[in-house]
């Protein structure tokens, strides 16, 4: 009976020895964890300044649609007649009509405001982020459109399935208080 | 020395003035007539950072509850209902993501990547339920795990695995822990994210191969009760470590216990081994021959494992694209001018 309570006792010792050491290396590794702890949350973002218009984002996100978008930076805009973005490269004839636009899904929108200017506004619902536009703009525009993932499409995935495919590394975690990189200026500085 | 340094300066302000007519724009933004306002972009704000804050509550209230169905009410329905409630949440709202498991791949990171710090959120997710299997079991997987509740929720009728498969494919899950550690290190992959079987189902999108996974993991899971979760779960083995050593932990007393076996059968994991009598083992001397067999077997298994590693190394670092992409332009030089190929022609203007 006695050596019973013996072997149970070293039983209880061994287990509760081990359970101090495991809780001991659990509080360890989150201390390290910790002291480098951000308390903003990541989210994903794409650099637009990197960007290769590759086309890799409509087809790889989880989303289908995908969660990356056009964005049109007005302040960059030449709100111009003949727009790379909007028009197909050899569309000379400067007709809007549908076989002409660059857009497969017509997600650009073109509004007229005065002689010879006009707005190109993108209807986030239609767009799929094929970055045609993009490419259009960036070669022969001031590159005003490109693309960004929008936050309240994206599930934020704890690894972006674009930023795997991505050839430039364009796609970043990034805190959630700066989730967009609008394009403001020419060059990649941030604004003085 | 005084005149040179406004001389230097006269002709940095000239060449940044240069450069900045430089940075013309091509088409430069009009000046509208027509009282035309210009619009701003729209950027919607992601998911607030309170309600990352909610989830974490969230956790630790499901935790507790399903400890104390588990541990304090014995209740079976208690634990029904709240995998309901977890696979609702934790699955089907919050997408899957953020979870435990893709967690560890978080702390790797943070410890590899000196550009990459944990959030608040991931961090709790990942201690919380190792903390509270540390000192109750694994209530975690039994009422908190979105993945463990999708299949607890399809057991139809469990049948008993040969205890020697068990074992074997109990292994699978420390190889697993091992790769998603490593390729979270090298910030190749997050493989435990990648592969998850589920989160196509969550989602309720996915592309076919993982939707085929999930279906076959759902589909198995009526049969062998908890595949993912015995066979693949690499947070399970750190769960495992922790539930081996927990406090109040579920046990059966030798002594008292009359072999009814009720337990066996109604367990669909196949998780309670015979109670061994303390009485009889004493007397065969198993425990010494036990003792001898692992005191040969670990290095053995140390040696195996260091043996296979050494092997592997090269071939696991292909995964990595960087590496891939860089034996491949050695491999075969010509495809520096493959101008079609994106991956490659931006690879060489990195």
């Amino acid at each position: 009976m006695e050596k019973n309570s013996k072997s149970k006792n070293r039983r209880e010792f061994l287990q509760s020895g081990v359970r101090l050491s495991l809780a001991l290396a659990l509080g360890s590794v989150s201390g390290l964890a910790l002291s480098k702890v951000i308390k903003d949350d990541y989210v994903w973002q794409i650099d637009p300044f990197e960007c290769t218009q590759c086309g890799r984002c409509a087809t790889d996100c989880v989303m289908s649609p995908s969660a990356v978008k056009c964005l049109h930076a007005f302040d960059l805009c030449g709100y111009c007649d003949l727009c790379g973005g909007y028009l197909k490269p050899d569309a000379n004839a400067r007709t809007t009509a549908a076989e002409n636009q660059l857009c497969p899904t017509g997600a650009i929108e073109r509004r007229y405001i005065e002689e010879p200017y006009f707005e190109y506004h993108i209807n986030v619902d239609l767009c799929i982020g094929c970055a045609k536009c993009v490419k259009g703009c960036t070669s022969f525009g001031n590159g005003s459109m490109h693309l960004q993932i929008i936050h309240d499409i994206c599930l934020n995935c704890n690894e972006c399935s674009i930023a795997r495919v991505c050839p430039s590394n364009a796609i970043k975690r990034v805190k959630a208080s700066e989730a967009y990189k609008v394009k403001g200026d020419f060059t990649n500085k941030p604004k003085a | 020395m005084k005149k040179l340094r406004y001389l230097f300066f006269l002709i940095l302000l000239g060449l940044t003035t240069i450069s900045a007519f430089a940075q013309q724009q091509r088409f430069p933004k009009p000046e509208f007539d027509s009282g035309y306002t210009q619009p701003t972009p729209e950027t919607p704000e992601p998911r607030a950072l309170s309600m990352e804050y909610f989830d974490v509550l969230v956790l630790l209230i499901v935790l507790s509850l399903a400890t104390y169905f588990v541990l304090k009410r014995r209740s079976r329905q208690g634990i029904l209902w709240l995998s309901v409630f977890t696979l609702l949440y934790f699955g089907f709202y919050r997408n899957g993501c953020i979870c435990s498991i893709g967690a560890i791949q978080n702390m790797t990171l943070s410890f590899f990547d000196p550009n990459y710090a944990i959030s608040l959120t991931a961090l709790l997710f990942f201690v919380f339920p190792l903390a509270f299997t540390l000192f109750f079991g694994r209530t975690f997987c039994a009422g908190a795990c979105p993945l463990g509740a999708i299949q607890d929720l399809v057991i139809i009728k469990p049948i008993s695995l040969p205890k020697w498969l068990n074992k074997t494919l109990g292994l699978i899950p420390y190889i697993y822990l091992a790769l998603a550690v490593l390729f979270a290190a090298t910030g190749t992959d997050f493989i435990i994210c990648r592969y998850d079987p589920f989160i196509g189902i969550f989602r309720m999108d996915a592309q076919f191969h993982m939707v085929v996974f999930g279906a076959a993991f759902l589909l198995m899971g009526m049969f062998v009760a908890r595949p993912y979760c015995r066979f693949f779960c690499p947070y399970g083995v750190l769960l495992s470590w922790m539930s081996r050593f927990s406090k109040w932990h579920l046990t059966i007393t030798p002594s008292k216990c009359i072999q009814c076996k009720l337990c066996t059968h109604s367990c669909p994991f196949d998780a309670i081994d015979f109670p061994t009598n303390e009485k009889d083992v004493l007397k065969s001397g198993l425990g010494p021959k036990r003792f001898i067999t692992y005191a040969v077997i670990i290095p053995l298994w140390v040696a195996a494992g260091a043996f296979v590693g050494a092997k592997s190394h090269t071939f696991l670092s292909k995964a990595n694209p960087d590496v891939y992409l860089a034996e491949l332009l050695i491999a075969k030089p010509e495809l520096k001018n493959d101008l079609d190929n994106i991956d490659i022609q931006t690879f060489l203007s990195r």
